[in-house]
């Protein structure tokens, strides 16, 4: 294990005393730190809410992009250079809302990122307003009589959808956390780790002490991880008891492995075209 | 029908194998040493409707498909309907007697019908209605006194991977097409030098991709969308041999931002799409540059406003162009001329992106897109320059600082991968390490400081890039009595009608506009100060280059032929607006 200040900045975060996601920062340094992965060989995407400002606290390459676009920015990444760990991190309302499109594309590729969602169930950046988990009857700013949809259910859609490692952390538990993310960037493939990250500002529902009255670790709860309707059934539970842990994982050719113009290496240490390796194809013009 | 030139028309239903029809000639009459320039007027429908496609081929460069035909190829009764009383005096009708009949009065005077009775002719060579092309194309080789052997040869060549039958089937057709209109009808009097020098056949979308794949382009990124969809055929059956990814993406917001990504980690990038694709994109070409990722967007015009006229041409986004993004950042819009161009711009394109670190566009239209023309041999150079702009190279142990301020705007890149220079690319105003100064450093004197030196940074790429390109030169007499300004793909045709002009005694001259963003604005308003009288000649409702021009200049043309219906010009709707303009004035 690597010493955590490896992937020590200057920059404080700047998230509101006790915001779950200082939790997911231990976490997703801790996991690197376990994996023994040196910064130059990380790249942490993000893309806008609280949440997404995490690449700017780990010393590590990354990319701060736009909101909901992270885990597309990522794939480019990755397939651009397969041998680099793309970790995206990012909110509820940034990944299954407005990027929810390349969220479930992604996962249909099989990629071999690993996608961490700090899941407050609510638009911490913006001040309060409903997302895409919040709870139905959830009063927010947008919705002052309470949320009328059904929430995204991440674990559910991410099994349907083809991601080979589904997860779920707690930030009220970094360690248990720390090791399914590590795990996950260890899996060979597209990893969701979706994390209770309770925002203690505006979200006074779903609280860390909501969450410890209910969650449990699925390790401990005899799952068969292998057993996609086992995974479903868990992926369901909701209300005086929620699971965290690892729901499901799988095997399956990534993308990249599959990508003809990856057999050859990283794109960017791919020779470029010489003239006479041109020509044939000019002839075709003829 | 004019020396030392003919124009085809072949019509019919969607399906009917028109393009391929068209691709045929075109290789043939190249083969034989004539210049061609192809128009394919379709239609957003798989089967069915009416589509057209036009060839013009010649001895000297042809700028243009020209306008009314000299030979029509009518495949079903609509086309004879149609486009039968428009062949020219002298030309011909060709068409399968066995299906169409040429009624009483259909055609000019002077214009003959020429029966085949295709269908039976066909019937030996295979149950494919297609081949009745084959005939009918076998038919305008006799016609045209043309070398029976080059269309077999083109034949072979184009089924050649297929089994043996099919190209017999196909050299026989076209043989007894040739041998009926021997028989029958014999040449027209077309007057044809035919040489043995061979040119190639390329379609500005096929010289996009085959030049940015010259210039080490290493990922492409697209959603389907006419008309910039064959870059991405093309790029496919081609680029992944030469290690670049050419990846379908789910929608247009992933494909420009999987591209900012790739470029991230230091693959040379680029997407393709048409207008509707890249009012998605928009946000991200913003990111581009704020973050400053080289990215080339090809941005293929067709017929708006909305989904408009999905198959039919326009220069109706330069505006969206200009406007994309929110706030003021650096980028630069490249609009080719003709399908050479297209070749260069693309390299061009990804040099300027990497050198300034910022988002290109590539401004085609569909006419320029997927029409084919020849180009001389020696105008594709396989050896394009590659520039990469400044790189960081191996830390030196020092902090790295991503977006230094420098002279040019231009800080050293560095990639994911290397020891020391880890930093992270924001989409948020930051400092020059990269660290955003949005949030809590918002506001604070020193970073109301930060903020004005990096916009300031960025900004002044623009005034490098503006003396790295060459501004507009007139073409043409200096001392003309109009001036045609155009941009894009209008280049050409308003070349021809400048010529056309010339010989009518009109002394006319051209300001065509390759480069729109940043803007030549000193060059440009000298030039059109000193011109007698100035038209604007656009695809476009508004005007669009004109209005840009008068924004960037002052300068306003006065005299506009603005063409909204989705046809490209012809030669002769220019000439016409150009004596109208000089008679009036
Ligand atoms: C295109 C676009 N729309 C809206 C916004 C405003 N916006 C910024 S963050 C955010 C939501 C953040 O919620 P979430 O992703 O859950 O992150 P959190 O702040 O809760 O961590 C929104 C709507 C934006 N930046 N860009
Ligand atoms: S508003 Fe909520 S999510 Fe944002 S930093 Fe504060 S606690 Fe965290
Ligand atoms: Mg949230």
């Amino acid at each position: 294990m690597l010493d955590l200040n490896t992937y020590k900045v200057e920059t404080k975060p700047d998230w509101c005393p006790g915001c779950g996601d200082f939790g997911v920062l231990n976490g997703v340094t801790k996991a690197l730190a376990m994996l023994e992965i040196q910064p130059k060989n990380v790249l942490v995407v993000s893309g806008i809410g609280c949440s997404s400002n995490l690449p700017g606290f780990i010393k590590a390459y990354g990319f701060h992009s736009i909101h909901g676009r992270a885990v597309a920015v990522a794939s480019g990444a990755k397939l651009a250079n397969p041998e680099l760990n793309v970790v995206v991190t990012g909110g509820d309302g940034d990944g299954y809302g407005i990027g929810m499109g390349h969220f479930v594309h992604a996962m249909r590729r099989n990629l071999d990122i690993t996608y961490v969602v700090m899941n407050n169930q609510i638009y911490g950046l913006t001040t309060g307003q409903a997302s895409p988990t919040s709870e139905k009857g959830h009063v927010t700013k947008s919705t002052p009589t309470g949320v009328i949809e059904t929430p995204v259910n991440p674990i559910a859609l991410a099994l349907v959808t083809g991601a080979t490692y589904v997860a779920r952390g707690f930030s009220g538990d970094p360690n248990h956390m720390a090791e399914i993310i590590a795990n996950g960037i260890k899996h060979k493939g597209f990893a969701l780790v979706d994390v209770f990250s309770p925002c203690v500002t505006f979200n006074k529902k779903n609280t860390y002490e909501w969450f410890r009255e209910r969650v449990y670790k699925l390790e401990e709860a005899d799952h068969n991880t292998m057993n996609f309707e086992a995974a479903m059934r868990k992926a369901h539970e909701w209300g005086p008891k929620i699971p965290i842990g690892l729901f499901y994982k799988t095997e399956r050719p990534t993308y990249e492995d599959e990508e003809p113009a990856l057999k050859m290496g990283p794109l960017h240490k791919q020779p470029f075209p010489k003239a006479e390796d041109l020509k044939p194809i000019l002839q075709t013009f003829f | 029908m004019k020396d030392g030139e003919v124009t085809l028309r072949f019509g019919g239903a969607a399906g009917d194998g028109i393009a391929s029809m068209g691709e045929t000639f075109a290789k043939v009459c190249s083969r034989s040493g004539l210049h061609v320039s192809e128009y394919n007027s379709y239609q957003s429908a798989i089967r069915g409707g009416h589509v057209w496609l036009q060839i013009r081929a010649g001895e000297k460069k042809m700028l243009s498909q020209g306008e009314y035909a000299d030979i029509l190829v009518p495949l079903n009764a609509q086309t004879m309907e149609l486009h039968a009383p428009e062949v020219a005096s002298g030309g011909v009708v060709i068409y399968n007697s066995e299906k169409l009949k040429i009624r009483d009065g259909l055609l000019k005077q002077g214009v003959r019908g020429l029966p085949v009775p295709a269908t039976s002719t066909a019937s030996k060579y295979g149950k494919n209605p297609i081949m009745q092309n084959v005939v009918a194309l076998g038919g305008v080789i006799r016609l045209l006194n043309m070398n029976l052997d080059k269309l077999s040869g083109v034949l072979q060549d184009t089924f050649g991977n297929k089994a043996k039958a099919i190209v017999d089937a196909n050299i026989g057709a076209a043989t007894a097409g040739y041998d009926y209109v021997d028989k029958n009808f014999g040449s027209l009097n077309a007057k044809l030098n035919f040489t043995e020098t061979s040119r190639p056949v390329m379609s500005g979308n096929q010289a996009t991709g085959f030049g940015a794949l010259a210039a080490g382009l290493k990922f492409y990124a697209a959603y389907p969308m006419t008309p910039a969809s064959s870059i991405l055929h093309w790029l496919v059956a081609y680029a992944p041999k030469f290690g670049t990814v050419v990846k379908q993406a789910e929608d247009e917001l992933a494909v420009i931002n999987m591209a900012i990504g790739a470029a991230h980690v230091g693959a040379r990038s680029m997407v393709g799409t048409s207008g509707g694709g890249f009012a998605l994109m928009t946000e991200a070409v913003g990111q581009a540059s704020m973050s400053e990722t080289p990215v080339v967007i090809v941005e293929s015009q067709r017929a708006g406003p909305s989904t408009g006229l999905p198959t039919k041409t326009e220069q109706g986004d330069l505006w969206q162009a200009i406007g994309a993004s929110q706030g003021d950042y650096p980028k630069v819009i490249i609009a080719p001329s003709n399908v050479r161009d297209c070749y260069y711009a693309a390299g061009e394109a990804l040099n300027i992106a990497e050198k300034y670190q910022i988002p290109v566009i590539i401004l085609v239209d569909l006419y320029l897109s997927e029409h084919i023309e020849t180009i001389e041999a020696d105008d594709i150079n396989l050896s394009v320059p590659i520039e990469r702009g400044v790189l960081a190279g191996p830390s030196n142990g020092n902090s790295y600082a991503r977006y230094a301020v420098t002279e040019t705007g231009v800080s050293p890149r560095a990639f994911p991968g290397e020891a020391g220079h880890e930093y992270v690319a924001t989409t948020d105003e930051h400092d020059e390490k990269g660290i955003i100064v949005s949030d809590v450093l918002a506001g604070i004197p020193e970073h109301i400081e930060t903020r004005r030196r990096q916009m300031e940074k960025r900004m002044s790429k623009m005034n490098y890039i503006l003396k790295d390109i060459p501004p507009p030169r007139i073409w043409g007499p200096e001392d003309a009595d109009i001036t045609l300004v155009g941009w894009g793909s209008t280049m050409q045709v308003i070349k021809e009608a400048v010529l056309n002009l010339g010989e009518k005694g009109v002394k006319a001259n051209q300001l065509h506009i390759k480069y729109l963003m940043p803007f030549h604005a000193k060059e440009v308003e000298e030039t059109l100060k000193k011109s007698k009288r100035v038209l604007d000649v656009e695809a476009n409702y508004t005007g669009q280059l004109a209005k840009l021009i008068r924004a960037e200049t002052g300068f306003n043309i006065e005299h506009r032929l603005l063409k909204y219906d989705g046809e490209p010009f012809a030669p002769r709707q220019i000439v016409e607006k150009a004596l109208e303009v000089t008679q009036h004035a």
